[in-house]
C-alpha cells in the first residue's frame, strides 16, 4: 500500500498537469483565448468548450421532408413521361390519365399497342435512378383487360425523400451562409429529417422564415380575356389582395437565375427591390417572351404566389431584371437570398423548434456556475470537518476529478450542456462516494483493532470492490442516456458517464497515493479518522 | 481536532424489525403513486404532449401577465397558459398543437410575436411537433426499461439472483414513488425528467449494490448467524457511509435547486426526491427481501465455498469471526 512507485506518482501529476492545461483556455475571457492563440504554435492552439445552444443561445430546428409534396411532382412528372410516350408511339387510349396518390393509370384497349408501349413504361424506371440490384423504383401493372396502371413502389420513395434530404442539405446551407452566420451545423437525420444548428442568432425568426420557403420562382403571362379556362389558373396573390387567373405555361424558371441582390429602385422613391440576373438559355427565353408580349402583364410567381405582375413595356434582352412588390429592405433581403440559394426539391416541415434567446444563456450559464461553486465549497467544507486530513486528500482529488471532466468534454469536442452543468453538479457529490467508502472502511477496520499499514490496506482494497460495483451501474444508466437522449440530455450523459470514469482514478489511485506520501513524512501512531 | 460525525459509532439499529412496518408503508405510497398516476396525470411538458412554450421577458421591468393573456386569448390558439415565474418581468406562454399541422404551429408563434413583440423579449421559444413527442415518449419508456435490464443482468452476473431481484425491486419502488411524486406536485414533465428519473435509477442501484456487498461479506464472514441479524449488521456496518453520501449529495443538489435556475429546478428537486427514496429503499425494501426470497438457505450454510471467489477466501481464513 505505502510504497508507491516515483514514476507512477510523476504520471499522476503530469495528467493532472496535462488536464489543467486543458481547461485553462476554457476558463479565459475570448480576448484572452485570442491573444494565446496568436502567441503558441500551431500543434498547441488552446481548445475550448463548446457550449450547448440552452447555453451560448441559438436555434436548434429539426425539418422534415414533406413525403406528399415529393410524391406528388413524382406523379407528376410520371403523368408527362407517359403523355410523350403515348404521342411518340401514337398510341390511342380511352380516356385520360388518371393520376392516383401513387402514380398513373390509363387504358389502351388494343392489346398490340398495349404490348408497344409497356416496355417503354418500364423503361422509364430507368430515369428513375433505378439501381442495379436493389428494388426497382417504379412498378408497371397490366391487368390484362386494357388497364394499365404505373405505381411508384415504396423503395422508389424512399429513395426520392433520402434524394431530396440531400438535395436540401446543399441548398439550406447556402441560405444559412448567406444569412452570414459561422458554424453553423446541418444534419441529416434518418431519412426524412434534417437538423439546423445555428448558435448564437441574433433573429431566429429570419432563420425560419429562410427555411420554411421552398423558393421556387417561375415567370408567368397573366390571363387575357377569352383564353380557355383550362390553360389556366387561379394563384394567391402575395399581399392578400385576391386571387389572380394566371396561364399555366411556365415561360422561365429560377433555375435560370445566376443571381439576385436586393437593391432600390430611384424611380420609385427608392423601394427596396431584388435585381436578378440570368443566364444565357434563361436571358434568351426571357428576352423571347418579352419581345412577343410586349404591353401584357407578366406574373412573378413565388411558390404558387403572385409576387408581383408588372406590364412588359418594352422587349427585355439583356438577361436582367428587376422584381418589385411593396418589399421592405428585410423581405427584398431574404427573397435574393433564397433565389440565390436556389430552390428546395421539396417541401420542408418544422418539426421542433428550439430557441434559446442570447440573455438566457448567459443567466443560465450564471446560474449553472453559481451552483456548481456553492455546491462544491459546501461538500469540501463538509468532507474537510468530517475526515480532517484525509478530508484535504478527497478535496484534492475531488478538484482534479473536476479538471479531469472538463478536459475530458474539451477533448472529445462534446458540448456542454445546462443539463450537462447539473451532471457535473452531481458527480461532484457523488465523486466522494468512492472516498467516503473507502475512508468508512478504514475507521471499521482501524476499530476493529488492525494496525494501521493493515487498515489502510484492507480499506483500499476491499472498497475498491464495492466502487467497481456501484460505477458500472451507475456507468450503465449513463450510456443508455447517452444512447435514447437527444440534445440536452445527451450533454448530461456524457458529463455523468466521464464523472464516473475518472472517479476510479481520482478517488483511489490519487487519493492513495496522496495518503502513503503523507504516512512517509507525518508517521502517526494513530489515523484521525 | 474534534471530528464531525453525523451516524453515532457502532449503532446496532434492528432494521430488519422494521420490515413489518416498511412494507406496508411502502405498498400503500405505491399504490397511491399510481393511483395519483391514473387520475391526476403528470403536468407533460411540450416534449411530451407536442405544442409551444414561449419565454417573455418585459421590456419595461414589470410583466403584466392579466394584459399579456388577454391579448393571446384573442389569438384564438386553443388552450392558453399564461404564467409568471422568477422574477416579476419573466413570463411563460404555452399552448398545445395547433390544428392544421406544423405550419400551424409555426404560425402560431408568429402571430405571438406580432401581438407582444413590442413590449416583450422572446427569451426561449420551443416548439414540438405530435409526431416528434411521440418519438421522445418511445425513446424514454425504452431508455428507463432497457437501464432496468441491463443493470439486473450485470447484477446477475456478479451477485446471487435473490440479490438482483431485491435490486431491481426496490428500483422499480423508487421509480414509482418518482412518479407519484411527479404526479402530486404537477412539476413539468420533460426529456430532463427522464435524465432524472434514469439518475435516480443509476443511484438507487448504486446504493442497492453498496448495501448487498456488504452483506455478502459478512454473509461469508459469519455463517451461522441468523439471516436477519446478519442483514442488520452488515446496514449498521455501512450507515456512516450512507449518511456520508447522502449528506453531500444533498449539498450538492440543494445548491442547484436553489442557484441552479428555473430551467433545471424541476429536475433538482425530483433528485432531491429520488435520492431519499433510493437510501431509503436499499435499506428497507431491498434488503428485508433477501430474508423472503430465502437468500441462506440449507446449500448455503453447508456448502458456503459453493462460490469460491477471492474475497471469500480471504474473509474465511483471515478473519477471526466475534460472535455477535
Amino acid at each position: 500500500m505505502l510504497r508507491f512507485a516515483t514514476w507512477k506518482i510523476i504520471a499522476i501529476l503530469a495528467l493532472t498537469l496535462a488536464a489543467v492545461l486543458v481547461v485553462v483556455p476554457s476558463m479565459l475571457a475570448p480576448a484572452s483565448v485570442k491573444a494565446l492563440e496568436n502567441a503558441l504554435p500551431s500543434w498547441a492552439q488552446p481548445r475550448t468548450i463548446v457550449l450547448g445552444l440552452d447555453l451560448q443561445g441559438g436555434s436548434y430546428v429539426m425539418l422534415e421532408v414533406d413525403k406528399a409534396s415529393v410524391l406528388h411532382t413524382q406523379v407528376t412528372n410520371l403523368r408527362d413521361d407517359v403523355r410523350r410516350i403515348l404521342r411518340e408511339e401514337k398510341v390511342a387510349i380511352t380516356g385520360g390519365i388518371g393520376a392516383q396518390a401513387r402514380g398513373v393509370q390509363l387504358r389502351i384497349p388494343d392489346a398490340a399497342e398495349r404490348a408497344k408501349v409497356l416496355p417503354k413504361f418500364r423503361n422509364l424506371a430507368q430515369g428513375f435512378g433505378a439501381k442495379i440490384g436493389g428494388a426497382p423504383p417504379l412498378e408497371v401493372r397490366d391487368s390484362g383487360d386494357g388497364l394499365v396502371q404505373i405505381v411508384v413502389t415504396d423503395s422508389g420513395v424512399t429513395d426520392k425523400v433520402r434524394h431530396a434530404v440531400d438535395q436540401s442539405i446543399e441548398v439550406i446551407r447556402r441560405r444559412v451562409d448567406a444569412l452570414g452566420t459561422r458554424e453553423a451545423s446541418i444534419q441529416r437525420e434518418g431519412d426524412d429529417r434534417i437538423i439546423v444548428q445555428v448558435p448564437g442568432l441574433q433573429d431566429p425568426e429570419q432563420l425560419k422564415t429562410i427555411l420554411g420557403q421552398t423558393a421556387k420562382l417561375e415567370f408567368r403571362l397573366v390571363a387575357e380575356p377569352g383564353q380557355s379556362p383550362s390553360e389556366l389558373e387561379e394563384l394567391e396573390q402575395a399581399d392578400q389582395s385576391g386571387k389572380i387567373a394566371i396561364e399555366k405555361q411556365v415561360m422561365v424558371q429560377g433555375e435560370d437565375l445566376t443571381d439576385a441582390q436586393p437593391g432600390f429602385d430611384q424611380q420609385r422613391g427608392g423601394e427596396p427591390v431584388v435585381n436578378f440576373r440570368f443566364n444565357i438559355r434563361g436571358a434568351q427565353k426571357f428576352g423571347e417572351v418579352t419581345s412577343k408580349n410586349v404591353g401584357r402583364l407578366f406574373a412573378i410567381v413565388l411558390d404558387n404566389k403572385v409576387i408581383s405582375a408588372p406590364r412588359i413595356l418594352q422587349p427585355i434582352t439583356g438577361g436582367s431584371g428587376q422584381i418589385s412588390g411593396h418589399f421592405t429592405v428585410e423581405q427584398a433581403n431574404n427573397l435574393s437570398i433564397l433565389l440565390r440559394a436556389g430552390a428546395l426539391p421539396a417541401k420542408l416541415d418544422i418539426i421542433e423548434e428550439r430557441t434559446v434567446g442570447p440573455g438566457l444563456g448567459q443567466d443560465s450559464i450564471d446560474a449553472g456556475k453559481r451552483a456548481a461553486y456553492v455546491g462544491a465549497g459546501l461538500v469540501v467544507v463538509y468532507m474537510l470537518i468530517t475526515y480532517g486530513v484525509f478530508g484535504i486528500f478527497a478535496n484534492l482529488a475531488l478538484f482534479v476529478h473536476i479538471a479531469f471532466i472538463f478536459a475530458g468534454l474539451v477533448l472529445l469536442g462534446s458540448t456542454l450542456t445546462l443539463p450537462g452543468i447539473a451532471g457535473i453538479v452531481l458527480t461532484i457529490g457523488m465523486a466522494v462516494d468512492s472516498n467516503v467508502l473507502i475512508y468508512e472502511r478504514i475507521r471499521e477496520e482501524q476499530h476493529g483493532g488492525r494496525s494501521i499499514l493493515a487498515a489502510l490496506d484492507a480499506g483500499f482494497n476491499r472498497a475498491f470492490a464495492t466502487i467497481v460495483d456501484s460505477n458500472v451501474t451507475m456507468f450503465v444508466a449513463a450510456a443508455i442516456l447517452y444512447f435514447l437522449g437527444s440534445g440536452p440530455v445527451r450533454g448530461f450523459a456524457v458529463s455523468l458517464a466521464l464523472g464516473i470514469l475518472t472517479t476510479i482514478v481520482t478517488a483511489v489511485t490519487m487519493t492513495r497515493m496522496m495518503i502513503a506520501i503523507w504516512y512517509h513524512y507525518a508517521r502517526p501512531t494513530r489515523l484521525p479518522i | 481536532m474534534k471530528l464531525l460525525r453525523l451516524a453515532p459509532e457502532n449503532t446496532k439499529f434492528p432494521f430488519m424489525r422494521f420490515r413489518r412496518v416498511s412494507y406496508p408503508f411502502s405498498a400503500v405510497l405505491s399504490i397511491c403513486s399510481i393511483l395519483l398516476f391514473i387520475f391526476s396525470g403528470m403536468n407533460f411538458g411540450i416534449d411530451f404532449a407536442g405544442g409551444t412554450v414561449i419565454e417573455l421577458r418585459a421590456k419595461a421591468g414589470q410583466a403584466e401577465i392579466a394584459t399579456l393573456r388577454q391579448t393571446i386569448e384573442k389569438l384564438e390558439l386553443g388552450d392558453v397558459e399564461v404564467q409568471s415565474f422568477g422574477n416579476q418581468s419573466d413570463a411563460t406562454v404555452r399552448f398545445g398543437p395547433q390544428k392544421g399541422g406544423d405550419s400551424a404551429q409555426q404560425a402560431a408563434v408568429e402571430k405571438v410575436r406580432g401581438s407582444v413583440g413590442s413590449d416583450y423579449e422572446l427569451r426561449r421559444v420551443e416548439v414540438v411537433g405530435p409526431r416528434v413527442s411521440g418519438e421522445l415518449v418511445q425513446s424514454g419508456t425504452l431508455g428507463v426499461v432497457l437501464s432496468i435490464v441491463a443493470v439486473l443482468t450485470y447484477l446477475w452476473f456478479r451477485f446471487e439472483w435473490q440479490f438482483a431481484v431485491g435490486a431491481v425491486i426496490a428500483t422499480m419502488h423508487d421509480l414509482l414513488l418518482t412518479v407519484g411524486f411527479f404526479s402530486l406536485t404537477h412539476l413539468e414533465f420533460n426529456t430532463t425528467s427522464i435524465a432524472a428519473i434514469l439518475t435516480i435509477v443509476g443511484y438507487s442501484l448504486n446504493e442497492t449494490v453498496v448495501v448487498l456487498d456488504r452483506i455478502r461479506e459478512m454473509m461469508r464472514k459469519y455463517k451461522k448467524m441468523p439471516t436477519d441479524q446478519m442483514i442488520d449488521l452488515s446496514i449498521n456496518a455501512v450507515l456512516p457511509r450512507t449518511i456520508m453520501t447522502a449528506t453531500t449529495v444533498f449539498l450538492a443538489l440543494f445548491s442547484l435547486a436553489i442557484f441552479g435556475g428555473h430551467v433545471i429546478r424541476s429536475f433538482s428537486l425530483a433528485m432531491i426526491w429520488g435520492i431519499f427514496v433510493a437510501t431509503y429503499s436499499s435499506v428497507f425494501i431491498c434488503s428485508p427481501m433477501l430474508i423472503y426470497l430465502g437468500l441462506r438457505n440449507e446449500d448455503a450454510d453447508k456448502a458456503p465455498e459453493a462460490t469460491p471467489s477471492k474475497a471469500a477466501a480471504k474473509a474465511t481464513t483471515r478473519a477471526k469471526p466475534k460472535a455477535a
